[in-house]
């Protein structure tokens, strides 16, 4: 073993659960988790006004979400939400995959949840595509790039002009979707929510979101890139 | 018939390991799947080979002894069973059969397909019990419990503590093993008394023995033996909360 090693042994510092153990950290990651889940209702509904031809519905829409000082407390807790939940996947995963140093062979694929395999690389994803997004958006508000910044409405339009920005779009929402397949129910068993009545329930929700909140957000390119 | 085996071979902890070839004929499908590695044992012995080393104790399912990682998935193709209840009848002429230890970090490797699964003694003995002496079985109906409860502890009361979870967890996560004792526990009058300090210390053992965390995958539950409920970790998941929050 290197020397530095000896001195700082990563993997006990990564195995370290934070917030004091792993099923902390498991709570952490799903409140955080949840509050995007809500937040991209909130998003897609503004969203959604980018579909009528009137500009100004959607810049007043937009300019409220960045300019109310209520909303300006939800803007710093949702960054801080999705950092947290970024930051606690990647230390969860890494933890998750030193508990089995040695791989098996052979691995029958489990019948179980199939994007529950996959959260890392579906998160990953869905962070390239966010931070596209916020080159795009965020930063140009916040003078890190520069925009018009009252008019994210034409902005938004121009972007989808782009057929090659309207692909990776669609990708990023289908992967999103996968993410939130298994990510829905799987923050409620965190909870600890979970008994005969509630559970199927949540799951069909959780399915009916994972489709339809991705497709919404999908559809808007779509319309402006086909019909507009 | 005759099978094919591919089969984990580790001298020592320390040692790299490899899987090893064996052909064997005159499995009959009567064999369960240890008396067929009894059977390629005899053949080793006879031909000055050493044995494959695999644990096994009441043959019947109920010590949580046996376990092993059969073509993919712990205790082999049929599920609700331990590798000792496993039968030869369920493999065909001909197939091969790859037979590894379970594996995790907490699991190692003692020799060949024997794992040291004193983990699960820790956990056991970091909280999974109550402090007061019980005497002799006290009548029945002294401490009335619903029917339902008992039948929630009962239901997670009947982990072996095999360790296939953790075998078949991607994570090699405890927390179906650890959650079914909390839950069993904390749902009977005898085991509420210590409840919030038993989920304390129990979810820090398992983190400080290198299990993984949990991501509500539910491969454990698909694997178990015992068919032990993804529910109990829910259940443990309320009970951290409530000793540590409230
Ligand atoms: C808008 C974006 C996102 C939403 C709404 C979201 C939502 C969620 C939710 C609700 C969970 C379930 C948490 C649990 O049960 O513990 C989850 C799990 C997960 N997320 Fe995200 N997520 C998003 C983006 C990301 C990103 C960018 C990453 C980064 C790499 C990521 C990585 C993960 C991982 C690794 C898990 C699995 C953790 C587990 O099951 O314990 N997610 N996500
Ligand atoms: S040997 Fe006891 S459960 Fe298999």
């Amino acid at each position: 073993m290197c020397f530095p090693a000896k001195i700082i042994n990563f993997n006990h510092i990564l195995m370290g659960k934070l917030f004091g153990s792993s099923l902390a950290q498991k709570l952490v990651m799903a409140l955080a988790g949840f509050f995007l889940i809500l937040f991209l209702l909130v998003h897609l509904s503004i969203n959604l006004l980018l579909l009528g031809d009137n500009p100004e519905t959607f810049n007043r829409a937009a300019a409220f979400m960045s300019g109310f000082w209520l909303v300006k407390i939800f803007e710093v807790v949702l960054i801080g939400g999705l950092l947290i939940h970024i930051i606690m996947g990647i230390i969860l995963q890494i933890q998750n995959w030193i508990a089995r140093p040695a791989r098996y062979k052979k691995r029958y694929p489990s019948q179980t949840s199939f994007f529950s395999k996959y959260m890392i690389w579906t998160g990953g994803i869905v962070f390239i595509f966010l931070f596209i997004h916020f080159l795009n958006f965020w930063f140009v508000r916040l003078g890190l790039v520069e925009g018009d910044h009252h008019n994210f409405y034409g902005m938004a339009h121009e972007l989808f002009r782009h057929l090659g920005y309207n692909i990776i779009y669609w990708i990023s929402f289908l992967i999103l979707g996968f993410h939130l397949h298994h990510a829905f129910q799987s923050a409620f068993q965190t909870f600890g929510l979970n008994n005969r009545k509630c559970t199927p329930v949540i799951k069909t929700i959780g399915i009916i979101y994972s489709i339809l909140v991705p497709l919404g957000f999908a559809l808007i390119p779509f319309v402006i890139y086909f019909f507009k | 018939m005759k099978i094919t085996l591919d089969i984990w071979r580790q001298k020592s902890p320390n040692d790299k390991g490899k899987f090893v070839r064996y052909e064997l004929e005159g499995v009959s499908r009567e064999m369960t799947f240890l008396e067929m590695l009894d059977y390629l044992n005899d053949k080793l012995i006879k031909e000055g080979k050493d044995p494959v080393a695999f644990d096994s104790d009441c043959r019947e399912g109920i010590c949580g002894t046996c376990g092993l990682f059969i073509n993919g998935r712990p205790n082999g193709p049929v599920k609700g069973i331990t590798t000792c209840q496993l039968n030869m009848s369920v493999f065909k002429d001909g197939d091969t059969i790859t037979v590894e230890p379970f594996r995790a970090k907490a699991f190692p490797v003692i020799k060949d397909l024997i794992i040291d699964r004193s983990s699960f003694d820790q956990l056991i003995q970091s909280g999974g019990f109550i402090s007061v002496n019980t005497g002799a079985a006290p009548e029945a109906n002294s401490i009335p419990i619903k029917k339902e409860i008992a039948e929630r502890a009962f239901d997670a009361g009947i982990c072996i503590g095999c360790g296939s979870c953790v075998a078949a967890c991607k994570n090699a996560s405890a927390m179906l093993f650890v959650s079914a004792k909390i839950s069993q526990l904390a749902l009977l009058p005898q085991g509420q008394v210590e409840a919030k300090e038993r989920v304390r210390t129990m979810v820090r053992e398992m983190d400080r023995l290198g299990f993984g965390n949990c991501t509500n995958t539910g491969a454990c539950e698909a694997e178990c033996p015992k068919e032990i409920s993804l529910w109990n970790i829910a259940k443990m998941n309320r009970e951290y909360y409530k000793a540590t929050l409230g």
